[in-house]
């Protein structure tokens, strides 16, 4: 007497690890390429200055990223979306 | 004479299973948007009319039909009108009872429950398949929040570890981004799925009252009014339950909510692509849990949790204890008049619960305020930012069956619901 189709919940898990988990990861990469990890240093600079005056000059001392970063970040990003679209054709052509 | 009391009986069951629509977009809101709401990613209005447009974009897509509610958990020669109707009655019913107390539960167990206790009343456990209970129902519900869990902790955990040093800024903008992005993909997804069991019960009623011929598909105006009544519902938001989600679970903040949105629509998609139906509810309410605990530093309101575990697993009985009620008032006054006086009680109890909601009510207006103990959907959690146990709160956990007693209690008599009306003052007899 099986309750659990271990088959389908494996898939489910090991599948839902790689996209669920994988995609913020390389969302976050992609970002992280992006924008840096700039001269802010961890928690000091930003508490330091008042909350308005971080967020300006955070978007101002970002510097541009380097074409490899650029390309990285751009890579990461398209897999992303790419992975999104599917689930929307996936969604739209009744595939669940 | 008896075409007439069978329209009559078709037309009730046609607006019961429209209500119980309603009551399921209204009730799953949250899956989708309360991470989007409570990180500011969307303003709450906005965010329950994007949710709504994409549940009726979704509604309109769900082609293949799921005609067969309950399938494989209850004997399907045993259906009847009254049955299916007494089983919406349950399912709504508990809908609103959770809401009220602001629990995230599956929409789609209700409705199970509300049919398994229906026929149970209707012709005993001969017509139960129970292997199909557990398997189909109790199974996941355990196991949906331990996938959830385990996927979006771990995204979360990546998440914080290669944003480290991103300035807040950037990040925060980003992730806002994709938090939109991935929490439309559930409500989508919630669409193309849920109005599939309504227009479902709908035609399985038009076939049976011959309305239809047995090999109809789905006529337009039930895949409208399913998709429309979905859509409201979701609109009005069931905020409640977004406070619950959003607030009282886990502080969020935007790379969280990416996360466990993304982890939603993930495990959401999958599990019904290899056939390991998972409900979306669970599924969210994991990926929110997940997020605290793949967050260094995050705490987890376990206690808040465990008191939604437990309203799952009272989801099925409670559920099935108002079906059964229902039907047996339905079969012990009869006809046409058990069948009005069913759907009079719904109406009763709906209105009663709605203005038991409206003591304290949550809008789009404080859906967000801090998680403390004077507000939080009646769901009063301790130390709103600390997440630490305060010892003096009684015990968080009989809550929910104590006050979800005396509704229950008063499904079956119409005359005790009047001193529930009657406490607050405005209810007709």
């Amino acid at each position: 007497m099986s309750f659990i189709d271990w088959g389908a919940l494996m898939q489910v898990l090991v599948a839902g690890l790689i996209l669920g988990a994988g995609a913020p990861a390389l969302f976050a990469l992609g970002l992280r390429l992006l924008a840096g990890t700039a001269p802010v240093a961890p928690e000091g600079a930003a508490a330091a200055s008042s909350d308005g005056e971080a967020t300006a000059s955070a978007t101002v001392t970002i510097a541009r990223p380097t074409p490899v970063r650029l390309v990285g970040a751009i890579a990461c990003l398209g897999v992303v979306v790419g992975a999104v679209a599917f689930g929307l054709v996936f969604v739209v052509s009744g595939g669940h | 004479m008896e075409g007439v009391t069978e329209t009559l009986l078709l037309a009730l069951v046609v607006v019961t299973a429209l209500a119980f629509d309603f009551t399921n977009g209204f009730h799953d809101t949250g899956n989708a948007m309360a991470t989007s709401i409570a990180t500011r990613a969307l303003k709450p209005k906005t965010a329950v009319t994007l949710s709504a447009v994409l549940n009726l974009v979704g509604a309109f897509m769900s082609l293949a039909v799921a005609a067969t509610i309950a399938k494989g958990i209850v004997d399907a020669g045993v259906i009847t009108l009254p049955v299916v109707l007494a089983g919406l009655v349950g399912g709504i019913v508990w809908n609103l009872v959770t809401w009220l107390f602001g629990i995230p539960s599956s929409s789609s167990h209700a409705l199970v429950g509300g049919m398994v206790g229906a026929v149970l009343a209707a012709v005993g456990t001969s017509g139960v398949l129970w292997s199909g209970v557990i398997s189909k129902v109790l199974v996941p519900a355990l196991l949906a929040p331990v996938i959830a869990i385990a996927v979006a902790g771990l995204g979360t955990w990546f998440v914080a570890r290669l944003t480290r040093g991103v300035p807040q800024e950037v990040s925060n903008r980003g992730f806002r981004w994709g938090q939109i992005g991935s929490a439309s993909l559930v409500s989508l997804a919630h669409g193309t799925n849920d109005a599939q069991k309504s227009m479902g019960i709908i035609l399985l009623a038009l076939i049976a009252g011959g309305a239809v011929p047995a090999d109809s598909s789905v006529p337009f105006w039930v895949i409208l009014s399913c998709a429309v009544a979905m859509a409201l519902g979701t609109y009005l938001g069931g905020w409640r339950v977004i406070r619950t989600l959003g607030k009282g679970l886990v502080e969020i903040d935007s790379r969280q909510g990416m996360a466990a949105e993304t982890s939603s629509a993930a495990v959401i998609l999958l599990s019904s692509h290899f056939g390991f139906s998972l409900s979306t509810t669970h599924v969210a309410t994991g990926s929110v849990l997940g997020s605290g605990v793949g967050m260094p530093g995050a705490k987890v309101r376990w206690n808040v949790a465990g008191r939604m575990f437990v309203a799952w697993l009272v989801t099925l009985p409670a559920a099935g204890l108002v079906g059964a009620v229902c039907h047996w008032l339905e079969s012990a006054i009869g006809g046409t008049a058990g069948t009005l006086a069913v759907f009079g009680l719904l109406i009763v109890t709906s209105a009663a619960i709605w203005i038991a909601s409206r003591r304290k009510p949550v809008d789009h207006n404080n859906v967000n305020e801090a998680w403390d103990e004077e507000k939080g959907a009646d769901l009063e959690s301790v130390a709103a930012t600390t997440g630490e146990v305060g010892p003096e709160r009684v015990g968080p956990l009989p809550a929910v069956p104590t006050a979800v007693g005396p509704i229950l209690g008063s499904v079956e008599s119409v005359e005790s619901l009047a001193p529930v009306g009657a406490a607050q003052g405005k209810v007709q007899a």
